[in-house]
């Protein structure tokens, strides 16, 4: 109450009122730099070319058509197949669903067993998985394209799945350990009297805590996954192209006259899931990276 | 129920040794204490107990059976731990029932069961709660639920009370002695609170560095301390310990009380067991409980366990039923337990009795109790 009055007080002098139209000011310019792009994009990829080749960039768009968006999804040309970006779409849906959960599933496994299970040697088996988040893209793609050829999987779905699964895992372990190490080890020793085992205290007693770190470790993944490139290019081809892939190749097209609403159309297309999943978890994302303080 | 043998057992986790050759036995439906101060190992030996760390080397055995190497889960036991490790996840009735479950309990079984303790515990109105919404004291009576509901042949609590208020603390510890009462099973109990020893044991194991210091009775271990360490750890407020030297008065061996001012007084020694010429000059320690210090009464003139020696009050503590009184005795800080009538003033001088009917010797080099 009383530094609830004193704070009231305070912003009422002159120089904190002229401090919050300050920092009000610096919010709006920064919210505004980052909406343009944005802005945009949804105004030309809904232009009609006409509309486009006469007013400029950031004019208001003077006929509204969403021509441009189906042409994207259904007709637009990619290199010589012209059927838009919808299988393309399809297929990053199909790396990214089984890669993030095959590899949050494995990581909440791994992390359990770091904090709750340790063994011997277990600290340093965890440090060496930790250097996985620190391994630059490029030094794995020419090892990795070997193996996937060894294993027959070379420029298929499931081979992009199993780079993206193996990538992943370092994040999503080190995720979920760091959340299970702030459960206190008596859950576990109080779970061991009661006579539960290893796998019925990780789905009794860890896995209905863990819904924070899940959706930590689900949108991270998810970006990750969806927005890669350099893996789509390289591991890759033709049909099994992920969206990002496709959306180059889209942009890239150099037949016939260059259609930008369609290109804003693809792009917009192509972002929608992460930001989507941003719209609905990002709550619990904060919530999440801040996990480590809260108690059951 | 059953009782509890732990034979020269060991702990050590990497070099460092934790635990060093403990031994302990009690029977059954006895209540034992380990007390001791922080890092001694309390816990540590519990969890051998509990069969949640492995045994480096000894025998630990629940009744007839040898447990050393057998798993938690089959040892009957239940624990309850100090930040009471509810599961955050179910509501009371499933945190009571989670072990029961996975025992593989008939149902209809396990909700007689839950409804006993809740009654017993007094937490049939929380039993849809989850732990985060109940008190402190809700949580420790859950998870002593948790515990009771199994039956168990004993029972293990880690400072249980410490997370609690003073005076919940106090009122937890008489429901925790009424509940051994009632239920009579063997309990292995830690705390570091000395009262709680005192008040709740039937036997105090006194550890220090991962070994037992004195293993007895709650009377025995108050009227006989094995060493400095144990007399000073129990009782409150503790016992005084004066530095003194052994002479030769009259053909008998006495040792010297010098108060402030030159008082003095002279008392006798007994019952120590070499010889008289070995002891001349030798330096002891004098270990007295301020309740053996009360104000001089001319009654107790023909009392020959008592010595009159006139102090001077430094401090004065009332605490309500006596007031402790400060001196200093062979420059000694000492603390004496005074009926609030008989106190006199900081600065004053009084007469005060030593009763040394109950006094103790100690060595001063090896600690231990030489009377
Ligand atoms: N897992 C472990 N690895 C290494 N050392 C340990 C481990 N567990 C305990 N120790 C050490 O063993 C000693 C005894 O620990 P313990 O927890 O048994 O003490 P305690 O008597 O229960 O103390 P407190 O009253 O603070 O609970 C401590 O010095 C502690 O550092
Ligand atoms: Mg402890």
């Amino acid at each position: 109450m009383n530094s609830e009055y004193f704070s009231n007080d305070y912003q009422k002098t002159p120089f904190m009122l002229f401090f919050r139209v300050a920092v009000y000011a610096v919010l709006i310019i920064a919210a505004i730099y980052f909406l343009i792009p944005l802005v945009i994009m949804i105004f030309t990829s809904v232009k009609t070319m006409n509309d486009i080749r006469t007013g400029n960039l950031i004019s208001f768009p003077r006929q509204f058509s969403l021509e441009a968006w189906k042409s994207a999804w259904d007709t637009a040309c990619i290199g010589v197949t012209c059927n838009g970006i919808k299988g393309y779409f399809w297929n990053s849906v199909k790396i990214t669903v089984p890669a993030v959960s095959i590899s949050t599933i494995i990581g909440a496994a791994n992390g359990y067993v770091f904090s709750k299970w340790k063994f011997y040697g277990s600290e340093v088996f965890f440090s060496i998985l930790l250097l996985g988040c620190f391994i630059p893209f490029q030094i794995i793609l020419l090892p990795m394209a070997k193996m996937l050829g060894m294993a027959g999987l070379a420029q298929t779905l499931p081979g992009l799945v199993l780079v993206h699964i193996v990538y992943g895992l370092a994040f999503t372990t080190l995720f979920f350990r760091n959340f299970y190490v702030t459960i206190p080890q008596e859950l576990v020793k109080a779970a061991r009297i009661d006579g539960a085992g290893f796998f019925r205290i990780f789905f009794k007693i860890m896995l209905p805590v863990s819904i924070p770190i899940f959706v930590v470790s689900i949108i991270w993944q998810t970006t990750q996954i969806w927005n890669d490139f350099l893996f789509g290019v390289v591991f890759s081809s033709g049909d099994t192209q992920p969206i990002t892939v496709a959306l180059n190749n889209l942009v890239n097209t150099s037949t016939g006259v260059k259609k930008y609403n369609v290109d804003m159309a693809a792009a917009i297309i192509a972002a929608l899931p992460t930001m989507a999943v941003y719209i609905v978890a990002g709550k619990y994302f904060l919530r999440g990276l801040t996990a480590g303080s809260v108690k059951g | 129920m059953a009782s509890l043998d732990i034979e020269n057992v060991k702990k050590q986790f990497g070099n460092v040794e934790v635990l060093r050759s403990i031994s302990i036995n009690i029977a059954h439906g006895e209540f034992l204490v380990l007390v001791g101060p922080s890092g001694c190992g309390k816990s540590t030996l519990l969890n051998l107990i509990a069969g949640l760390e492995t045994i480096s080397s000894g025998i630990i055995k629940i009744g007839e059976q040898n447990v050393t190497h057998i798993a938690p889960k089959d040892r009957d036991i239940a624990m309850v731990f100090q930040s009471y490790a509810l599961y955050p996840s179910m509501n009371v009735r499933k945190n009571i029932s989670f072990g029961l479950e996975t025992r593989k309990i008939p149902k209809p079984e396990i909700e007689k069961q839950v409804a006993k303790v809740a009654s017993m515990l007094q937490i049939e109105d929380l039993l849809d709660r989850r732990p985060a919404q109940l008190s402190g004291g809700q949580r420790q009576r859950v998870a002593m639920g948790r515990a009771l509901a199994r039956d168990p042949a004993i029972f293990l609590f880690d400072e249980p009370l410490s997370n609690l208020d003073a005076k919940l603390r106090v009122e937890m510890r008489t429901e925790i002695k009424l509940l051994h009462q009632k239920v009579g099973t063997t309990i292995v109990y830690v705390t570091h609170d000395q009262i709680e020893a005192m008040t709740l044991a039937d036997r105090i194991a006194i550890m220090k560095d991962g070994v037992i210091e004195q293993f007895g009775t709650p009377k025995n271990i108050y009227e006989s301390p094995a060493s400095i360490f144990v007399a000073g750890f129990i009782g409150s407020p503790s016992m005084n310990f004066i530095p003194c030297e052994i002479t030769e008065h009259d053909g008998n061996l006495k040792i010297l009380l010098v108060a402030q001012g030159d008082e003095k007084c002279l008392v006798p020694v007994k019952g120590l067991s070499s010889s008289p010429e070995k002891l001349k000059g030798q330096k002891v320690i004098l270990g007295i409980r301020p309740e053996q210090i009360s104000a001089f009464n001319l009654s107790e003139k023909k009392n020959n366990n008592v010595f009159k020696l006139k102090c001077q009050v430094r401090l004065t503590e009332p605490t309500g039923p006596d007031t402790l009184v400060f001196t200093q005795i062979n420059n000694q800080k000492t603390t004496c337990r005074i009926h609030p009538d008989k106190a006199a003033l900081p600065g004053e001088s009084m007469e005060m009795g030593f009763d040394i009917s109950k006094a103790v010797l100690f060595d001063p080099k090896t600690q231990k109790r030489i009377y």
